[in-house]
């Protein structure tokens, strides 16, 4: 829901809600490489970073490149096409488990 | 050695197991996720993500045949959950198929319209997307994306028919109270084929297991759709639209889809291209619940098999246990008939008699006469894995 319904009586007690979520979170440690802040960055507008994670083991290199076109293409993930390609070389330098 | 997917079981089953398989678990993902994580007012659930939260239910919280509801899993697909006041939540009824649109309050929904209570399976669609070969991406779900419960509300078609159904509407669209972080992101919409709206047992719930919806489950009232899987549950209503044209948004048109032809089930088909068609009804599976792979059993003793079966609402017929590799299998005892949208619990008198192995098979077949597959219908967003499921005990 957004737009008519999303009063801002709703809205208030959620601000909360966010920054309990973003304090837990926030003990994630991404492993280490270039652009794994910008990478954390980009990627916790929307959500947790665990989901890189999560996804390890299940992407390669091109599984990555598509899940950073439709988060850019599908979802409207404020990345560049230059920030685009530090993160893909990050996640498939570290997070590329697949086997 | 024991496979990824018998290490995702036993990780489901990490309070009946200890930490063991949860490490090993880990230590397969490379990373420190699917840890047990705390939600406001939920028991430790595995967390697959804190934002937006996903949740998974133990297996030992599988074992009650009403899934507790500080247990039931959680899914989230958009981070913006507001806590939303009961006193000024509304819900409208409108939409283009609808002749007398109208607003609603939860006391209105109270007492405006007769109660019902049904029992009923929710499971999510990616449920042991995990334990999937090949893998495929998307929240690694074990075997707890779902859980049993007694919902509680009045039926949609009460309220559509309050708002006056046109005859040429076609879809009812549904709106809830979360919303994406970023305007640019579709935000969580669902349809649903106008006779599945109209079913009597379409509910609008506002109880599960005779409370409140719980915060994390849908609160103050979510859409109930018994037998199809819980894409389709949408949490917080805010909105009913009912719609004379397909509806168009991502989480129809684009996810949630498999390819066309390929899995059985009722059709959504005013969604249906010749490629992918959206997912509908809950294929026939099963769960042991009792044991997990590896786990060892005493010699000589007497030991039962338990479990969980469920389908997409004809009702289960027969769950059948082979523990000579599929060469013969037994009828396992059920348990109560909770309603065909239920799960039915069964057990099965194990033999000790031999040291060893003792490799376990179980498949249900349900009253319409599906069975489980031994194989996998491998499909790229990881849905309806019902495979015959194989664990192995250890006789000592």
């Amino acid at each position: 829901m957004r737009g008519a319904f999303a009063g801002a009586a709703l809205l208030v007690p959620l601000a909360l809600v966010c920054a309990l979520a973003f304090a837990d979170e926030n003990a994630i440690h991404l492993r280490d490489g270039n652009a794994r802040d910008l990478t954390a960055a980009r990627c916790a507008i929307c959500h947790s970073v665990d989901y890189l994670q999560g996804n390890a083991p299940v992407l390669d290199r091109t599984g990555w490149q598509k899940e950073i076109q439709k988060m850019r293409d599908r979802f409207g993930a404020p990345i560049t096409d230059a920030e685009a390609q530090q993160i893909l070389d990050y996640l498939a330098g570290s997070y590329a488990d697949k086997r | 050695m024991p496979s990824r997917r018998d290490l995702l079981l036993a990780a489901a089953g990490g309070v009946l197991l200890g930490g063991t398989a949860r490490r090993a678990l880990a230590a397969d993902a490379g990373s420190d996720a699917d840890e047990l994580g705390t939600l406001p007012g939920k028991r430790p659930l595995i967390r697959h993500s804190w934002r937006a939260p996903n949740y998974e239910t133990p297996l030992a919280d599988l074992v009650p045949a009403f899934t507790a509801n500080d247990a039931f899993f959680v899914r989230y697909h958009l981070a913006v959950i507001p806590q939303i006041d009961v006193d000024t939540w509304r819900l409208k009824v409108g939409g283009n198929g609808a002749s007398k649109p109208l607003v609603l309050t939860l006391r209105d929904l109270r007492h405006d319209f007769e109660r019902a209570t049904l029992a009923a399976v929710n499971q999510c669609s990616g449920n042991r997307r995990g334990l999937f070969t090949p893998r495929v991406p998307g929240v690694q779900w074990g075997n707890g994306a779902m859980g049993n419960a007694e919902w509680s509300g009045v039926r949609l078609r009460d309220v559509l028919g309050r708002a006056g159904v046109t005859a040429n509407a076609l879809e009812v669209v549904f709106n809830g109270a979360d919303a994406p972080v970023l305007p640019a992101t579709p935000d969580f919409l669902k349809s649903i084929p106008v006779e599945r709206a109209l079913d009597e047992n379409t509910l609008i719930a506002f109880e599960m297991n005779g409370h409140a919806l719980p915060h994390w489950n849908g609160a103050p009232a979510r859409l109930v759709v018994p037998g199809w899987t819980g894409t389709y549950w949408v949490k917080h209503l805010t909105e009913i639209r009912l719609d004379t044209v397909p509806f168009d948004g991502f989480w129809v048109k684009s996810a949630y889809r498999i390819p066309t032809g390929a899995f059985p089930g009722v059709r959504f088909k005013s969604q249906e291209t010749p490629e992918t068609t959206p997912i509908t009804e809950i294929l026939v599976n099963s769960l042991i619940t009792s044991h997990v792979s590896g786990a060892q059993v005493k010699h000589g003793a007497k030991l039962e098999l338990a479990g969980k079966a469920w389908d997409g609402g004809s009702g289960i017929a027969a769950v059948e246990i082979s523990t000579d590799g599929r060469q013969s299998w037994g009828a396992a005892e059920l348990g109560r008939d909770l309603g065909r949208f239920a799960w039915r619990e069964f057990r099965y008198r194990l033999d000790t008699s031999k040291r060893g192995a003792l490799v376990v098979a179980v498949r249900a077949r349900s009253r319409d006469g599906a069975t489980q597959p031994e194989k996998l219908t491998v499909n790229p967003g990881g849905y309806h894995d019902n495979i015959v499921q194989t664990i192995t005990l250890e006789v000592a």
